[in-house]
């Protein structure tokens, strides 16, 4: 369950460039991206904040959840994108649809991407309510609202256990190995 | 039952069931330095090997120079990450690539020029652009680092079958020369939006996209990702066989392979797609973006569009575009061809295979770039680089006042030194137009080689049918 207000960011096709600009790409772990997080929309060229960048409305502060268009992460494969998004804080990310890599890179890190109507999204980004989010019922509540989400079964059970996909895979390995043994190519 | 060509290549990788998603082997795995350090450290961290070393391959090309290669790279961290992979693959037993190999180049440049990508194999890469190689007949798609960590660990993914979009391209084109793969691929996600494949496999078809070269085909498969797609693909046909045989990587039993995908490697009659789309090849012309998303793009006859226009009723995508001209400093109303320009690229995994660079030295012989655009021309590869010097290429660039380097994404990305400074306005030919994609402030308009190659000598874009 994650309980928090939610930072709106009303732009369709927000890129993964955008998410995290290419500068940023040269560092060989995982952590420590949250920094870089929007940073050519939240800084300017003397790496002060730009105060109508909505991650710079202090009103934000400890919001989990982030809301946004159509289309969110599109663009480039970048892990770094879902990497700065968990660092900073979000563990859900609502939007009324998400580019495919960007959306899968998402449940490998912990992250919840949600996809709603567009008319429920465009209320959420109004709310300045605490919103719930409970994966384990696939529910939002939000002013004594309950909207239900679908989310696929197994990428439940992956988010819920934190369970490794690659063990679960290598549990198939002799499926894999007498694969191999007939496949040409 | 009758297949379309991607669920053939699916059904026959498909391993096991996990869950109710596909457990599905990849037959071919290109690494490159950016996306792939933290996955190496998960292998070692959970003390795991790479299943299949042999059928994984790395290069690097995202953050390298395009500098003099005999000079120690000036950005340490660059540096540390080149050197990185160099380590990993040592120690992971991966054939790689290097600096100093003649075969490095773009991991989506160098796949097909070795042989290594085949039609009817599952490629991958942790890059989004890995849709390139789907030109082959190949399912080709872009992955994160986890999944990177998870091919190493098992040569195989866990995914959910995508739909099937079929691509119809009738239809002839009025000028091969004028009119490119750029143009054609450029036209579709203007109509398609950059969500339109969202979730499918495109399929490219019909009498445009037989007529292409295996250079052009790429050109429209590498940009299936700018509309969304999790991959391109076009059914193989001889110039696909012609294409791969003999290369450093293809198979031994090569035609005996081949006898075998020309009967299978195609989409069944009455095969039916989840949904389709067909545009006119003969009314295509060319096409230059002057937006902030590749589907921001008009006619080089056209003006640049007013917003509301644009949107067409959609208050999202009208506000959009009002930030898009804002960023990009243009005006709606002004014609394409009075935009004026300061650089010039020419390069990346969608347009620096050697027919572009013939394509674009075809109109420039004799001429000089205009004095105030600064012009780079970056080759896809070191065969690519080193084939267009036998043919004279670099010497028609060099005295028109291009620069020719050497091999690398260079300005597609940024990552290396070569980016834009703020405000400078560029004509490319690579694959985004993102705010800030070729250099914090810059901006990027998308164009064909032949037309960029034309805007460096006018300093503005031109209708290039007038020149050829």
């Amino acid at each position: 369950m994650v309980s928090s207000i939610v930072t709106p960011l009303d732009r369709p096709n927000v890129d993964t460039d955008q998410i995290v600009p290419k500068q940023f790409l040269k560092l060989v772990q995982r952590t420590g991206f949250g920094k870089f997080l929007f940073h050519d929309w939240r800084f300017d060229q003397n790496n002060t904040p730009k105060k109508e960048f909505v991650l710079n409305d202090s009103k934000y502060t400890g919001s989990h959840i982030l809301v946004s268009g159509d289309n969110f992460g599109c663009g480039s494969s970048r892990e770094h994108a879902a990497w700065a998004i968990k660092d900073y804080g979000f563990d859900v990310v609502i939007a009324p649809s998400f580019a495919d890599i960007f959306y899968n890179n998402c449940f490998k890190n912990g992250i919840l991407p949600i996809s709603l109507p567009k008319e429920i999204v465009n209320d959420l980004m109004k709310t300045d309510s605490v919103v719930h989010v409970d994966l384990a019922s696939q529910t939002i509540q939000y002013n004594s609202k309950s909207i239900h989400f679908d989310i696929d079964g197994s990428r439940k059970k992956t988010l819920l256990e934190g369970l490794d996909d690659i063990a679960i895979t290598l549990q198939h390995e002799n499926k894999i190995t007498s694969f191999e043994k007939n496949h040409v190519l | 039952m009758a297949k379309t060509l991607f669920e053939k290549i699916w059904d026959s990788h498909k391993v096991d069931e996990i869950d109710g998603r596909s457990l599905i082997y990849i037959d071919r795995h290109m690494v490159h330095e950016v996306t792939s350090p933290q996955a190496f450290d998960g292998l070692r961290i959970n003390k795991r090997r790479v299943r299949r070393p042999d059928l994984t391959f790395a290069t690097m090309d995202h953050n390298v120079p395009t500098t003099n290669r005999s000079l120690p790279i000036a950005d340490q961290i660059s540096a540390m990450q080149i050197k990185t992979l160099e380590k990993n693959c040592q120690e992971f037993g991966i054939p790689l690539f290097g600096l100093d190999s003649p075969y490095q180049g773009i991991v989506h440049v160098i796949g097909p020029e070795l042989g290594i990508t085949l039609p009817g194999a599952t490629i991958v890469c942790g890059d989004s652009h890995t849709s390139t190689h789907g030109a082959f007949g190949a399912f080709a798609l872009g992955i994160g680092t986890s999944d990177v960590e998870h091919v190493l660990a098992t040569q195989c993914l866990v995914l959910d079958k995508p739909k099937t979009f079929e691509i119809r391209v009738d239809g002839k084109r009025k000028n091969t020369h004028a009119i490119t793969a750029k143009d054609i691929i450029l036209s579709i996600i203007k109509k398609i939006g950059t969500a339109g494949g969202n979730g499918t496999v495109l399929e490219y078809r019909g009498q445009a996209i037989s007529d292409l070269s295996m250079d052009e085909r790429m050109t429209m498969c590498n940009m299936s990702i700018e509309g969304g797609a999790r991959a391109g693909l076009v059914a193989p046909d001889q110039k696909t066989f012609d294409y791969l045989g003999g290369r450093k990587y293809t198979p031994k039993n090569y035609d005996e392979l081949v006898e075998k995908w020309k009967d299978t490697l195609k989409t069944d009659d009455g095969a039916k797609f989840d949904k389709s789309f067909a545009i006119d090849a003969s009314q295509i012309i060319p096409q230059v973006s002057w937006g902030t998303n590749p589907s921001m793009t008009a006619d080089v006859t056209e003006s640049v569009p007013d917003p509301a226009e644009f949107a067409k009723g959609d208050s999202s995508q009208e506000i959009a575009a009002k930030n898009a001209l804002q960023y990009m400093d243009l005006k709606s109303g002004t014609p394409i061809t009075d935009i004026k320009i300061d650089r010039v690229f020419i390069g990346s995994c969608t347009n620096a295979r050697l027919q572009d660079l013939v394509e674009a030295a075809s109109i420039i012989k004799g001429r000089k770039a205009s004095p105030n655009v600064r012009v780079m021309v970056v080759p896809g590869s070191q065969q690519v680089k080193k084939k267009a010097e036998e043919m004279g290429l670099d010497k028609i660039f060099k005295d028109a006042n291009f620069e020719w380097r050497e091999s690398g994404c260079s300005m597609c990305l940024g990552m290396n030194p070569d980016i834009l400074s703020r405000g400078e306005r560029c004509a490319s030919t690579s694959n985004r137009n993102f705010e800030g994609r070729q250099g914090a402030g810059g901006r990027t308009h998308l164009v064909s080689p032949i037309m960029a190659a034309a805007a460096a000598i006018a300093g503005h874009f031109v209708d290039v049918r007038e020149w050829v």
